[in-house]
C-alpha cells in the first residue's frame, strides 16, 4: 500500500467518524489543531484504522500520532 | 422580597404527531392518532407490537457526524430545546450564560445506548465498544447536552422521576428562577427507549396495551375498554423566564407558570396509593402555590395514561383537590405515554390550549368508565375561556407533580 492509499484510507475514516473533508486531508495536517479531531473520535479513528489497515495501533502509540504523516508512517511500517 | 413571577416565553417539542410544536398542536386539536404498528422484526415476538413513533426522525434536523455522539433520547432534546430557545428570540437577546440553566429529565434515559453497545461487546470485545458511550447513556446527557448548544453556565440539572419527569423538570426550573439563581431556565423531558427490552419490561409488568390490531385505537384514557398505556417518544422543552426580565426585553408571553405541587406516596413502588393521596396532596399545593381561585382552574390535561387503575384514581383525586367544575383532556390518547417526557409535552398542550381557549379532544373515548365523573371533551377539541389550567404528572416510585398555568 502506498503512502497515498494509506492517506486515502484515513481521509475516509475521517469523513465517516468525525465529518472532515476528505480534501482537507494530507499528511502535514495535525488531527487535533487542524482537522479538529477531538480525543473520542481519535479513539474512533485507530480502531478503525486497524481494522481497516490489519495493524495494532497500541495506546501508547496513539500519543506520537500527531499529524496525518504520523499515522501513514506508523501504519506503512506495520503492514 | 416579594416572589418573581415566571412566565413561559419558547415551546420546542418533536413528537410522534410532529416534528415541531405547532404541527404537533394542529394534529392534537383535530384529534389525530400518533400511534402506530411496529413493523420492525424485533417487535415480531413481542406481546406489544404498536408504539408511539417520532413523526420526524432526528437525522432528518441533526447532522450525521453529531448523531454518532447522541443517544437518541439526547439528539431529540437537543431538537425540541433548539426550537424553543429560538421560540423565544433570546439567541441574540444578550443573556448572561451564568444567568441561564438547564432543567431536562428523562424517565429512562440512554437504554438503547447501552443496549446496543453490550450487542457490540459480546460480538466484537471491549475494544470495539465507542467511546461516546458512556456520554450517550448517562441520565444527564440530555440536560448537558441542551446546555452544551446553549451555552448554559447557572448550572445543568437533570431530574428523573419517571413518568413525573418533564413536569418536575419544569417544576424545579419555576423554583430555580424563584430563588434568583438564574433569570431563564430551559426545562423539559426527552424519551426514546421504543425498544424490545422496555417493552417487554413494561410488558411483564401488563402495564401495557395489547390492542396491537388497532393501533390508533389502543390509547384510550378513561373508556371501559382501556387496556394500558402505549409507549411514545419524544421531547418537550419550555423556556422559563421571570417575567419583568421578558418583559424588559419586550418578549411574547405565552403564559405564566403560577404554581407547582410535588409530593411523593411512600405507598408502593410502582403502584399509586389506593386513594389517590398524594395525587391529591400534589394537586393541592399546585393551587395554593398559585394563588390561582380554583373555579379559575377550568381545564386540566390529566395524567390518564389508559391503565384500568390509575385513570381513575386521578378522577377522584381531582374531585377532591379542585372541584367538579373543570373540563378534561387526555392528550396521551393520540400522542401514547412519553414517559420522561410526557409531563413536559402536555404542559405544552396545556399552556396551547389557555392561549388559544380551546381544550383539546380526548379520543377513543367511546365508551367512558362509570366512575368518570367530570366533564371530558371527548372525540373532538372544545373553544372554550381558560383563565388557568392545571397539569397532572405522576411516575412509578410515587412521584406526583401538578402545575398550574395561568393567563400572563
Amino acid at each position: 500500500m502506498t503512502r497515498d492509499e494509506i492517506t486515502a484510507g484515513l481521509a475516509e475514516i475521517l469523513e465517516e467518524v468525525a465529518g472532515v473533508n476528505p480534501d482537507d486531508v494530507a499528511e502535514g495536517k495535525s488531527f487535533t489543531d487542524d482537522l479538529d479531531v477531538d480525543s473520542l473520535s481519535m479513539v474512533e479513528v485507530v480502531v478503525a484504522a486497524e481494522e481497516k489497515f490489519g495493524v495494532k495501533i497500541p495506546d501508547n502509540e496513539v500519543q506520537n500520532l500527531k499529524t496525518v504523516g504520523d499515522a501513514v508512517s506508523y501504519i506503512e511500517a506495520q503492514s | 422580597m416579594t416572589r418573581p413571577d415566571v412566565v413561559v416565553t419558547g415551546l420546542g417539542a418533536t413528537t410522534p404527531l410532529g416534528g415541531d410544536v405547532a404541527s404537533t398542536w394542529d394534529a392534537m386539536v383535530a384529534g389525530r392518532s400518533g400511534v402506530s404498528a411496529l413493523t420492525q422484526e424485533w417487535a415480531a415476538e413481542l406481546p406489544v407490537r404498536i408504539a408511539a413513533q417520532l413523526a420526524v426522525e432526528p437525522s432528518e434536523v441533526l447532522d450525521r457526524v453529531k448523531l454518532r455522539r447522541l443517544d437518541r433520547s439526547e439528539a431529540i432534546a437537543i431538537v425540541a430545546a433548539r426550537q424553543a430557545w429560538a421560540d423565544a428570540g433570546l439567541a441574540d437577546s444578550g443573556l448572561d450564560p451564568e444567568r441561564l440553566a438547564v432543567s431536562v429529565g428523562s424517565g429512562i434515559g440512554g437504554a438503547t445506548t447501552l443496549l446496543a453497545q453490550d450487542d457490540i461487546l459480546e460480538a466484537s470485545g471491549p475494544r470495539r465498544v465507542s467511546p461516546h458511550t458512556v456520554p450517550m447513556l448517562m441520565p444527564n446527557g440530555p440536560a448537558a447536552w441542551v446546555g452544551l448548544e446553549l451555552g448554559a453556565k447557572a448550572g445543568v440539572h437533570s431530574v428523573a422521576s419517571a413518568c413525573a419527569t418533564g413536569a418536575e423538570a419544569i417544576a424545579l426550573g419555576l423554583d430555580i428562577i424563584r430563588s434568583g439563581r438564574a433569570d431563564v431556565v430551559v426545562a423539559g423531558g426527552t424519551e426514546a427507549v421504543i425498544h424490545p427490552l422496555p417493552i417487554a419490561g413494561f410488558a411483564s409488568m401488563r402495564a401495557m396495551s395489547t390492542r396491537n390490531d388497532e393501533p390508533e385505537k389502543a390509547s384510550r384514557p378513561w373508556d371501559k375498554g382501556r387496556d394500558g398505556f402505549v409507549l411514545g417518544e419524544g421531547a418537550g422543552v419550555v423556556v422559563l423566564e421571570r417575567a419583568d426580565h421578558a418583559a424588559a426585553r419586550g418578549a411574547r408571553v405565552y403564559a405564566r407558570l403560577a404554581g407547582a405541587g410535588i409530593t411523593s406516596d411512600a405507598y408502593d413502588i410502582v403502584q399509586p396509593h389506593n386513594e389517590g393521596e398524594g395525587a391529591i396532596r400534589a394537586i393541592s399545593k399546585a393551587i395554593a402555590d398559585a394563588d390561582v381561585a380554583k373555579r379559575d382552574i377550568v381545564h386540566v390535561n390529566a395524567h390518564a395514561t389508559s391503565t384500568p387503575i390509575g385513570d381513575m384514581l386521578e378522577i377522584g383525586a381531582l374531585h377532591k383537590a379542585l372541584g367538579d367544575h373543570p373540563v378534561l383532556a387526555a392528550t396521551k390518547s393520540m400522542t401514547g405515554h412519553l414517559l420522561g417526557a410526557a409531563g413536559a409535552l402536555e404542559s405544552i398542550a396545556t399552556i396551547l390550549a389557555i392561549r388559544d381557549g380551546v381544550v383539546p379532544p380526548t379520543i377513543n373515548l367511546d365508551d367512558p368508565d362509570e366512575d368518570l365523573t367530570l366533564d371530558v371533551a371527548a372525540h373532538k377539541a372544545r373553544p372554550m375561556e381558560i383563565p388557568a389550567a392545571l397539569n397532572n404528572a405522576f411516575g412509578f416510585g410515587g412521584h406526583n407533580v401538578a402545575l398550574v398555568f395561568a393567563r400572563a
